[in-house]
């Protein structure tokens, strides 16, 4: 079993590409469809509630998959073979990059990639704002961090402490209802 | 282990453990932390990492933590910082899971990750006027810029294709010395 969910996630951590939710539906379809070890309706309540955690969704879900199927033991083979194929795969990189990065070449084309960089966190906090909503409270909180973290230098794990206590008592009516 | 082997892998549980919402608000975090705070690496080489994080397998979390510890701290640097950043985060997964049918039902957590949601959003967007500033700085790569951003809000092209075309334009706007 061990061995098989080190193969399984080893692959899942090889073919996703773009993290989070781009990973989602490679998960799905290796672990709900192909596998079966998991219902499709359980697997969108795993989803759900790791995401709703702090890291990657990607090695949450295969901590919650890898404990469901092997306990403990599988919970961190999952999670280790999530990640393994990045981390070798960066590491190389990383040897390789740093040797050519300062080819006139090379630093053209990241002159290139580093605004195209923007405009892909540009989109996705758009996207973000979309699927929660700024009304009110929403976007009193968005701005406050955006405004702290630009112009007071607050730390965006204060920003994250603050907003939690905020949104205990903010939204304790609002969920309840 | 020596100093900077403890630092690395201090950092990376730090942001790790504070790492809602996924990718660009790690992004946003390492950026605050490593980059404003600590000056270990310059924001240009940051966003670089972050490029090559978008265009290779695996959650972009783990991927500029391992770039990042091993420019810092060689192999075992990268060791540290990627186990640094998914050791919290497994942890909480794993209590989750044990107790699956407790927390699904745990009321004064969704009240607090309902505040944190649209904090992530300016955390996010606070790193888009950080990295945007040492991004943007002529003419050219405002237009790459505004090119890349038309191309993902309107055609929908992939992060990796844009990343790749905007590699492309920069070859053609900076030009191809050899």
């Amino acid at each position: 079993m061990l061995y098989q969910l080190f193969v399984t996630f080893f692959k899942i951590g090889c073919f996703t590409i773009g993290g989070g939710y781009a990973m989602v539906p490679v998960i799905q379809r290796e672990i709900v469809e192909n596998k079966k070890w998991i219902s499709e309706d359980e697997f969108l309540d795993a989803i759900a509630l790791t995401n709703s955690l702090p890291g990657p969704l990607a090695t949450n879900t295969a901590t919650y998959v890898g404990y469901r199927m092997a306990g403990i033991p599988g919970a961190i083979t999952g999670v280790v073979a999530t990640a393994l194929p990045s981390f070798l795969i960066i590491l190389a990189i990383a040897v390789f990059f740093t040797t050519i990065k300062d080819s006139a070449v090379v630093q053209n084309i990241f002159r290139g990639i580093r605004p195209a960089v923007v405009s892909l966190i540009i989109f996705a906090v758009i996207k973000l704002a979309k699927s929660i909503g700024l009304k009110s409270k929403n976007l009193l909180i968005s701005l406050a961090t955006l405004l702290g973290m630009t112009f007071l230098n607050i730390h965006p794990i204060a920003a994250v402490i603050v907003s939690g206590i905020l949104g205990f008592f903010f939204f304790r009516e609002e969920v309840a209802k | 282990m020596n100093n900077i082997l403890w630092k690395i892998f201090f950092s990376f549980l730090k942001i790790g453990a504070f790492s809602f919402g996924g990718g660009y608000a790690v992004v946003s975090m390492i950026q605050k932390d490593i980059i404003l705070d600590k000056g270990w690496i310059s924001p240009e080489e940051f966003i670089d990492i972050v490029a090559i994080a978008e265009m290779t397998p695996g959650p972009i979390a783990v991927n500029s933590s391992t770039y990042l510890g091993y420019k810092l701290g060689g192999i075992w640097g990268s060791v540290l910082g990627t186990i640094g950043v998914v050791l919290v985060p497994t942890i909480l997964a794993l209590i989750v899971s044990i107790y699956f049918n407790k927390f699904k039902h745990l009321d004064w957590v969704k009240w607090v990750l309902k505040g944190i949601r649209p904090a992530v959003l300016g955390i996010i967007a606070a790193a888009c006027f950080t990295i945007g500033k040492v991004s943007f700085v002529d003419i050219k790569s405002i237009i790459i810029g505004v090119l890349i951003f038309l191309g993902v809000y309107k055609l929908k092209i992939s992060p990796i294709l844009a990343i790749v075309i905007s590699g492309g334009l920069g070859l053609i706007l900076y030009g191809f010395p050899i």
